[in-house]
């Protein structure tokens, strides 16, 4: 069995991180052989002073959470430029992704700019074409919201078939974050949009002058023209200093760098929104205009890079889901490939198009699991799974695979990328 | 459209007032300036709206295409490596391999005028005349068997080219389509006999490891699926090869920083090729350039002032060229190399030490 598997071995830092443990749980003995050395021992920082307040100006994780960083599949692209990396969901908790693990997906590479030489414009069907300095837009009333931002290709690569063993490269084009910023809806506002105004140009100042059309109801329901993240500006690969915010709409239309909104009566066609991000069906035929992320969820641990490395026992199950029509009031899981469902338990904030956390806690007897989540949402959309959705959509679509997933587990606790009948 | 989004249109079409009911303005802002709206106001749609005058055709575009385009796109727009296809895929969308090119699925012809002018060629975009992006999209047509070679494009004819697929994308459908099978009660107990597994992602391997990569391909650099990864997924190999090197009287590599090196260099690959069989393509072929003259590959066509560098006697050491890598513009202006530079000096230590590792 061991031979077989090919997917990710149980990690050093997390088998270390469970020996201590494991060592004093073996079949339910509760007595050490002898004295744990992490008692015993004196550590140097019990002993010795640690750095001072001025060390780490900018505070970072600590050197134990070295490898909990964003990762990219160096064969997707041709380079990095133009390319994705992957958020390491296995390796969070709660609802919030920190601002430098939030996936990258850059059509120019990463925009380096200067705020003070930043410009929003507004021009087209408005009774006043504007320009906007960063100054401008900080004096118009702000709102915080808490939203998902899930890239249209997120799990795209499993269309066919099981192929990347870990959430963080099957999932993990997606983050979640609180966002402070102005509404869309004041700035057009502030411009006039004339009558026959129903479409929005985004344009960033990348070097791939990246555009989506956006209609003007979104634009006027929810959308945020956001400078913060998390509290902290923006981060550059997030489109510092000012990015737009589409809540529950596909990650390419959240414009980062955005530097200006063209009032139109009809959609420009770009081609982000032809040639890409259109979803091409079994018939050869392509539908467009696919904005909203459909409701869906993933185990993130126990997952091919988050092995079960303690043995039998009390197991946590635990993952995320989401829906970008709402909120996700129920996620059921599975032990046993679908046999028998259990309603999980959600836990902490529900939000309105933010990521959702929930648990299931089983008590692991050793033997393989077949896992999977199933979300509901606030509409009452249930995540189908794979193959329902191969049924509609053939295998040739890329964007918006919401399927199913599905982790084996073998009785090592080691997990693998499989689809099930 | 949503059923939400459908009630909000519907609003507005019965009052037929503005789409934003106007409310009172902060008075933020200024005044755009006609000519601060031309410099930004690049894109073209459907209609023609945006078109600048100009006029290209298939022969002028073909000229413009291999000295710029070609490199990454092929010479006759077949791609090259793993860039963006763009001619051919006839009649492919509904196969096992669709192959999407400006041929076989985009629906506008708009749509590749507005991409080039605004986003190519890649790593010098919005640097092309109105003429130029009228001959290149002159030549996609020629190389999709759409016009034939005499044809000349303009803002004139522009709306007369019609694109084979034109007619086969539909708006969203999923909540007709999708909702009414999706959105059921669900099973939770006895839901079938049994279970097997199906496919699994060991047998395709193709997950990353640290540091390692492997071949395949992805189409136009959007995250798709290898139709068979474990077949078109040969070993990248890049891997320098040590013990070919040739015996120099040199320190020793630190492979370790080699290794840093290689992996920072991907960003500089898609201008550069290194190792053997290496070209030159938007950039200079680098075997062997730390240590050589400035400005003298063969057969590339370097700006005047990294020739003039070159002949005053500039070579390419360590410390030279970790100041050019550190910021090319500053370092030497007039540089034809569009790159922004790299801030981390570890960083440019191993890139430094990744070109050593690549002799003449």
């Amino acid at each position: 069995m061991i031979d077989q598997f090919k997917g990710i071995k149980p990690s050093r830092r997390a088998f270390l991180r469970g020996a201590a443990a494991s060592g004093l749980a073996v079949a339910g003995t509760k007595v050490a052989a002898e004295a744990d050395p992490a008692i015993m021992n004196k550590q140097p920082w019990v002993e010795f002073l640690g750095e001072g307040v001025d060390a780490r100006p900018y505070g970072m994780p600590s050197q134990f959470e070295a490898d909990v960083v964003r990762k990219d599949v160096p064969w997707l692209t041709a380079e990095s430029i133009s390319s994705v990396n992957f958020t390491p969901l296995h390796e969070l908790d709660g609802i919030i992704t920190p601002n430098g693990l939030c996936f990258e997906r850059h059509h120019g590479g990463i925009a380096e700019v200067d705020p003070a030489e930043h410009r929003i414009m507004i021009n087209g069907l408005v009774d006043r074409e504007i320009v906007f300095t960063m100054e401008d837009l900080m004096r118009f009333p702000r709102e915080n919201h808490v939203y998902f931002l899930e890239c249209a290709a997120n799990s795209g690569m499993e269309w066919r078939g099981a192929q990347l063993n870990g959430c963080q490269f099957t999932h993990g084009m997606i983050h979640n974050v609180m966002y402070t910023g102005v509404p869309l809806r004041a700035l057009l506002n502030e411009a006039g949009v004339k009558t026959e105004g129903k479409w929005v140009l985004a344009e960033g100042a990348d070097a791939s002058g990246m555009t989506r059309s956006i209609p003007m109801e979104k634009a006027l329901d929810d959308c945020l023209v956001a400078f913060k993240m998390n509290g902290e500006a923006l981060r550059p690969e997030q489109g510092y200093p000012v990015r737009l915010v589409v809540p529950g709409w596909e990650g390419n239309m959240w414009i980062k760098w955005l530097r200006r909104l063209e009032v139109g009566d009809e959609p420009w066609q770009q081609r982000e929104e032809t040639s890409k991000y259109t979803d091409l069906l079994g018939d050869g035929k392509a539908r467009r205009f696919t904005w909203e992320m459909d409701a869906k969820s993933v185990i993130t641990n126990p997952s091919p890079q988050a092995p079960i490395t303690h043995g039998k026992g009390p197991l946590v199950i635990t993952g995320v889901a989401w829906s970008g029509r709402g909120t996700i009031p129920r996620v059921d899981v599975t032990i046993d490939g679908g046999i028998t469902w259990h309603e999980a338990r959600m836990d902490g904030p529900s939000l309105d198009k933010s990521m959702h956390r929930f648990y299931y806690q089983i008590d692991w007897d050793g033997s393989e699991l077949l896992l999977q989540s199933r979300a509901h949402d606030s509409t009452g959309y249930v995540q189908p799974t794979k193959d329902q959705l191969r049924a509609v959509r053939g295998l040739n679509s890329i964007y918006h695979n919401n399927g199913i997933q599905t982790w084996a587990v073998n009785a090592d606790g080691e997990a693998e990328n499989v689809e099930i009948s | 459209m949503s059923k939400f989004l459908k009630l909000i249109a519907g609003a507005a079409l019965l009052t037929g007032t503005s789409a934003i009911a106007q409310e009172a303005t902060l008075g933020l802002g200024r005044d755009a300036l006609p000519e601060e709206v031309a410099a930004w106001n690049i894109d073209v749609r459907p209609d023609g709206q945006g078109l600048p005058v100009g006029s290209g055709d298939v022969y002028t575009g073909e000229e413009v295409w291999l000295e710029k385009c070609s490199v990454c796109h092929g010479d006759f727009a077949e791609g090259a490596g793993r860039w963006p296809v763009l001619a051919g895929g006839d009649g492919s969308l509904a196969s096992q391999n669709p192959v999407k090119t400006i041929g076989s699925y985009w629906p506008y012809l708009s749509t590749v005028y507005d991409y080039i002018n605004r986003a190519m060629p890649f790593g010098s975009a919005q640097s092309l005349e109105p003429n130029e992006v009228y001959a290149l999209t002159a030549y996609l047509l020629y190389s999709n068997d759409i016009v034939d070679d005499e044809f000349e494009l303009s803002n004139e004819n522009f709306l007369d080219v019609e694109m084979p697929n034109a007619a086969n994308f539909f708006d969203d459908d999923r909540v007709a389509v999708e909702f009414p099978l999706f959105a059921v009660e669900a099973c939770m107990t006895n839901c079938k006999d049994s279970v097997e597994i199906t496919k699994r992602a060991a047998v395709v391997d193709v997950t990353p490891e640290d540091g390692a990569s492997v071949g395949g391909s992805l189409e136009g650099g959007d995250a798709a699926a290898p139709a068979t990864p474990a077949e078109e997924a040969p070993a990248v190999e890049e891997a320098p090869v040590v013990e070919e090197a040739p015996a120099v009287e040199e320190a020793a590599l630190d492979m370790a920083l080699v290794a840093e090196g290689e992996k920072s260099f991907r960003q500089c690959k898609s201008c550069h090729q290194v190792g053997e069989g290496a070209t030159n393509r938007t950039g200079p072929a680098l075997n062997g350039v730390v240590g050589s003259v400035a400005g003298v590959h063969d057969g590339f066509r370097y700006s005047s002032a990294m020739a003039d560098a070159g002949a005053a006697g500039l070579i390419w050491t360590p410390e030279e060229l970790s100041a050019f890598l550190a910021n090319p513009k500053d370092y030497m202006s007039g540089t034809k190399m569009t790159f922004r530079g790299v801030r981390d000096e570890a960083e440019i230590a191993g890139l430094v030490e990744y070109l050593k590792s690549f002799p003449q």
